[in-house]
């Protein structure tokens, strides 16, 4: 059976959720031919040269219906921040209310999985739904809309802020053995708003699945958009995310990759900037081992004048791990007094371990400011021999250095329950010391 | 305490030290001067066990022990201490992790049981007095957007709490205002005990004004040229390096 094949039988038996949208089945069909018609991509795509997903063309990863989880609170403690936030929990791609907290949120803003969304608000859904993700080129993204069965619908209408964090976490258990999950979100930040949200993708056990998760995000003028992503899916798991984001004049939109989970990861964080003065801060890190994969792409695209675009992406590799950083600058002619900075740094713990970076910058107007910068390296000498100096043993230091390295990035976290839970689970993982 | 005989180190082709005798014992301090380039700073960084030089020949004893057969962090273990001329700075590490995990491994060394953070901090508020630093230095990263003088003084924080047997402090008074040096010089002070011991590396004759040698030593060219009390600190002061360096030029 052809990869696409595996995809065409789940599709013809793919039922319509009830009382969705007749537009609905239209975007789907659509998206699966073309997903149809472009396939997998194959590292002969310019944009997927460092990564082969052949691993997951080649398995035949199924929908699965889930049955009720059997987990319980106490089993999702090592992944929620603050019990009183708003919390969406999706366990096998299946939305598990009585684990997720309903808090109180400004009356006006709309929080509901998109199976909700789809009965209660389908028109202002087919307003936004597929607006932003385009698949015309994007075979993940088709595959995502043609199979998306849930995800979650965020509206914070203009001038609203949402003081508390909201959490999304998307655990898979030994139940989703040969799973694939297609999760989506949609997040329409109205003007002068603010939201962050922080999406966790986690596994209780090593199954081997799929998830290929979507996010469209609007963020318009004056809003402000704090989008953290945590991925520490089980490592014989494949993880493809897309994030497409548009922002408005003055808008702020800042994300954090944190990857550290699956066998094969793929991350694509692709921002917009339309209005002027808008700022976008895409950071990362990335902590690999063994034999995983783990590749980033960001692309941004500076479309209107005096933007900002601030990059800083890390990566630690251990083992025979690969990571890749691709990341894209675009300044468009009428993009005048741009402003960006693209950091991509890697440590190589092992002899094995290897790393491909490629910025890309492609500037078509003149009065701008952009630099990018890229090192990979081990260790330096001289802050190990500052630590040995003290006393400190030659493993301890380099654990030391490995954290501070990561340190540095993860300071960029403003969301401190969120910063505290990375820092002590990298500093736990190199020093195997506890973290105060 | 220390016995330095007829050492030899390089960089790479480059021989530094060409035959440096030196004995240290406890209660002393020993300054040694030099112009630029005569090897003071690496002869610090060879007894600390900096990887980037090689001895090539002669041996240092240590508390009986042949400190080049031990690894930097041993020596640190044993009681050896170099304040550097140009801290590293570790963004991301704050300098209370730092300090409590260098007191704890060499309390490990010697079999004493460590301090917990709290524990830690009591020691932590008496050292900090003795250099006047104000505690919120210690949740800064180590050394990271440190003026000079910060960095100076927070290595002799470091040598504070670490309570030494040998410091070495290796220019530690370049780039200091008088305030600063003022301070680091009495932080110096009050650590010493009969039982340590302080080699002070310096260029400059006016560090001295504050920590009063028992020897003084002239590093030229690689080797020791000239050994003295307190007063040839002063002659240098007033005469330079030059009187002495010319017999070795001629």
């Amino acid at each position: 059976m052809t990869p696409t094949a595996t995809y065409s039988d789940q599709f013809a038996a793919l039922a319509t959720p009830a009382g969705a949208p007749a537009w609905l089945p239209a975007l789907r069909q659509q998206a699966f031919e073309r997903f149809t018609a472009l396939g997998f991509p194959t590292t002969r795509n310019e944009e997927w040269h460092f990564t082969s997903v052949a691993p997951i063309a080649e398995r035949p990863f199924k929908a699965i219906k889930p049955a009720a989880t059997t987990l319980t609170a106490s089993d999702l403690a090592p992944w929620i921040l603050d019990p009183s936030w708003h919390r969406l929990v999706f366990v096998n791609g299946r939305f598990e209310p009585g684990l997720s907290q309903f808090s109180e949120l400004p009356a006006e803003v709309e929080v509901a999985t998109l199976s909700d969304a789809l009965r209660e608000s389908p028109e202002w859904l087919s307003a936004h739904l597929g607006k932003l993700a385009a698949f015309d080129a994007a075979a993940f993204t088709a595959l995502n809309t043609a199979f998306m069965q849930d995800g979650v619908v965020i509206h914070v209408p203009k001038g609203e802020t949402v003081e508390l964090p909201l959490q999304i976490l998307c655990l898979a258990d030994a139940q989703a053995q040969g799973a694939a999950f297609h999760p989506r979100l949609l997040v329409v930040a109205e003007a002068q708003s603010q939201i962050s949200l922080i999406e966790t993708f986690a596994a209780i056990g090593g199954a081997e699945y799929l998830v290929n998760a979507v996010a469209e995000v609007t963020v318009a003028d004056g809003a402000r958009v704090d989008h953290y992503k945590v991925q520490q899916e089980s490592t014989d798991a494949y993880h493809v995310s897309t994030v497409q984001v548009t922002q408005g004049r003055d808008s702020i939109y800042h994300s954090f990759s944190f990857a550290a989970g699956a066998a094969l990861s793929r991350a694509n964080i692709y921002t917009k900037l339309l209005g002027t003065g808008g700022e976008a801060r895409l950071n990362g890190l990335y902590v690999l081992d063994g034999t995983q994969h783990a590749d980033h792409q960001t692309f941004v695209e500076h479309i209107a004048e005096a933007c900002a675009s601030r990059e800083l992406y890390k990566g630690i590799l251990d083992g025979s791990s690969h990571g890749v950083f691709n990341g894209k600058v675009y300044v468009d002619p009428e993009a005048q007094k741009t402003d960006g900075k693209q950091t991509n740094k890697a440590l190589l713990l092992s002899e094995q371990a290897r790393v491909d970076t490629k910025p890309q910058l492609e500037i078509f107007a003149d009065d701008v400011k952009c630099t990018h910068g890229a090192t990979v390296g081990r260790l330096d000498e001289l802050p190990l021999f500052y630590l040995k100096s003290r006393g400190i043993g030659a493993e301890s230091a380099k654990a030391l250095l490995t954290y501070a390295f990561a340190a540095e990035v993860l300071e960029t976290i403003e969301n401190d329950p969120l910063r505290l839970a990375l820092e002590r689970a990298v500093f736990e993982r190199f020093t195997h010391a506890s973290f105060e | 305490m220390l016995k330095i005989t007829n050492l030899h180190a390089s960089v790479g082709e480059k021989e530094i030290l060409k035959g440096i005798s030196l004995t240290v014992n406890a209660g002393e301090i020993h300054a040694i001067m030099g112009p630029n380039g005569s090897g003071k700073s690496t002869l610090a960084q060879v007894i600390a066990g900096h990887p980037g030089y090689e001895v090539t020949s002669g041996s240092i004893e240590y508390d009986g022990q042949d400190l080049l057969e031990l690894e930097a962090e041993e020596r640190a273990q044993a009681g050896v201490f170099l304040a550097f001329q140009y801290p590293i700075e570790i963004p991301g590490v704050t300098n209370a992790y730092f300090l409590r995990a260098a007191y704890n491994e060499i309390r490990k060394a010697h079999s004493e049981p460590e301090l917990d953070p709290i524990e830690f901090l009591d020691l932590m508020e008496e050292k900090l007095k003795v250099v006047e630093m104000d505690a919120s230095m210690m949740q800064r990263s180590v050394n990271a957007g440190f003026s000079g003088g910060e960095k100076k003084r927070n290595e002799i924080l470091q040598m504070a709490v670490l309570a030494p047997k040998l410091a070495v402090l290796d220019e530690t008074d370049s780039g200091l205002d008088i305030d600063a040096l003022r301070i680091v010089a009495e932080g110096v002070n009050k650590l010493k005990r009969p039982d340590n011991a302080t080699i002070v590396v310096t260029h400059y004759q006016r560090l001295l004004n504050y920590i009063i040698p028992d020897h003084v030593h002239v590093l030229a060219g690689g080797r020791i040229i000239k050994s003295g009390g307190k007063e040839l600190a002063h002659e240098l002061e007033a005469k330079g390096y030059d009187w002495l360096l010319e017999p070795v030029t001629a």
